[in-house]
């Protein structure tokens, strides 16, 4: 479980979050959505501590990461996978040893034993025998893929994935939502997922938190948030008019 | 405070020792043709200029072999060359690191526990330390070489005249001289890249800025550093 508690970030004069708390719950698929620049993204970088935070604490199983030193912090980070938005994998590596290297940096397993990991992982995410292949033959959802393939290489016990649909064609994106719900459940993990697709909300947000102007401004599961009266969440729901024919067909 | 963090202890030293060798042939071996090239003419322009410049004076021969020796030992082997490599390895340093950073690919390094300056700089700053001294020794032979080259194909001068000039009064310090600057600029072609590279934020417009600045500046440094030294150890 991750907790936030009252978390603040200004960067300068621009306040970003504003006392945010929220619980991310183990093992299952928590959603933080809101329209762009209402302060997903930041919200995890600094849970995973990428930018510190100016008030308040984050709270990995209890433990308090923001008075942690660094030694302490590496600790905690070896537990955490994390899908960047543009995949953020190594250039110069191959898929292999993309996936392969938080094992080579932090694990003793024999060579024999990364590889059947990466293999494992690579399966796991529908990218098998593509091992030897650069980040630049891949397409963008190949890329998405073998990101969460290289966050779940350690067995890590939270996942944060940041944008994962962004740039993908819809039935990409039901691909990656459904691997990222069901390695949830399968690894009992706390997953984040920043968003602002609603499929993916609808499909995979066992808990949804809604942002607006760097606050919370809502939290609920996919099941409440159709029937909200928050006019904020309202308006960012049914902004599709697609969305809106739908509901009134 | 980044140089603290790139000098820390490394999470795998296998790791660092493999990205190490990686580096040395990235850097060393990779810069060795433009060392070879940019020696050559060197040594043998300055040997033509010198033999010009006092043909018919009172001045021996053998100045020509022994001021291509100095010029070539004491300052354009170190010096010329650690500006030739600010441009070449320091843009490439800088561009590097500087792409991995908008692409947040050392972000993922962090997150996942990396000591993202040691991993990406260390092994950068100690292969240019190692074998920057190879190549500009190297550099030394082959720009007293080319004077020699000169010495018998131009015929500005005898070249038994040319080897005389080039024993004589040897001072064996001078390659020493030149062998230490070369270590200061070797760490400083690296690690002010390295730190423009890290530091970028933005894109691909801002990797291109801090390329440039990282060039502009290694120079600078690397003049500034030639001057104290130059001050410090021969004086």
């Amino acid at each position: 479980m991750i907790e936030i508690k009252n978390i603040e970030k200004s960067f300068g004069s621009n306040t970003v979050l504003k006392d945010i708390s929220c619980v991310f719950e183990k093992g299952k698929t928590n959603l933080l959505i809101g329209a762009s620049g209402s302060g997903k993204t930041t919200i995890t970088k600094c849970i995973v501590g990428l930018h510190e935070v100016d008030k308040g604490a984050v709270l990995f199983s209890g433990e308090n990461f923001s008075e942690m030193n660094q030694k302490q912090r590496k600790e905690i980070r070896k537990q955490i996978g994390f899908m960047f938005q543009g995949s953020a994998l190594f250039d110069s590596m191959s898929v292999e040893e993309n996936v392969k290297f938080p094992m080579v940096m932090f694990s003793k397993k024999t060579s024999k034993e990364m590889l059947d990991r990466v293999n494992y992982c690579l399966e796991r995410v529908g990218m098998p025998n593509t091992n030897k292949l650069f980040p630049s033959e891949l397409s963008g959802g190949m890329k998405k893929r073998v990101g969460i393939a290289r966050a779940i290489a350690m067995n890590p016990k939270y996942l944060f994935c940041d944008e994962p649909n962004s740039g993908l064609d819809p039935q990409t994106s039901i691909l990656i939502d459904d691997l990222i719900n069901s390695i949830t459940v399968e690894f009992d993990m706390t997953t984040i997922v920043v968003t602002h697709d609603m499929n993916s909300v609808l499909e995979i947000g066992d808990k949804v938190f809604f942002l607006y102007k760097g606050e919370k401004y809502w939290e609920g599961d996919r099941h409440d948030i159709l029937k909200t009266e928050n006019e904020e969440l309202k308006n960012f729901i049914f902004a599709s008019k697609f969305i809106q024919k739908l509901l009134n067909n | 405070m980044l140089l603290g963090k790139v000098f820390s202890k490394p999470e795998k030293g296998s790791i660092y020792w493999n990205l190490i060798i990686e580096e040395i042939y990235a850097l060393g071996i990779g810069s060795l043709g433009i060392t070879a090239i940019i020696s050559l003419f060197m040594g043998a322009v300055i040997t033509i200029q010198t033999a010009a410049n006092i043909e018919g004076s009172w001045v021996p021969a053998y100045t020509v072999g022994y001021t291509t020796r100095e010029a070539v030992i004491k300052e354009f082997s170190p010096t010329i060359i650690a500006l030739i490599l600010a441009g070449k390895v320091g843009s490439n340093i800088a561009s590097k690191i500087g792409s991995m950073r908008v692409t947040e690919q050392i972000d993922a390094l962090v997150i996942m526990g990396v000591n993202a300056p040691g991993y990406l700089i260390f092994p950068k700053i100690v292969a240019a330390v190692f074998i920057n001294p190879f190549l500009v020794v190297i550099s030394m032979f082959l720009g007293v070489g080319a004077g020699y080259l000169v010495s018998i194909y131009s015929g500005l001068l005898d070249p038994s005249e040319y080897i005389y000039g080039i024993t004589y009064d040897f001072i064996p310090f001078s390659v020493t001289y030149a062998l230490i600057k070369t270590v200061f600029f070797a760490f400083a072609i690296t690690s002010i890249p390295a730190y423009h590279g890290y530091y970028t934020s933005g894109g691909a417009l801002e990797v291109g800025k801090s390329s440039t600045e990282a060039v502009v500046y290694s120079s600078i440094v690397v003049l500034l550093i030639n001057y104290i030294l130059t001050q410090l150890l021969l004086i």
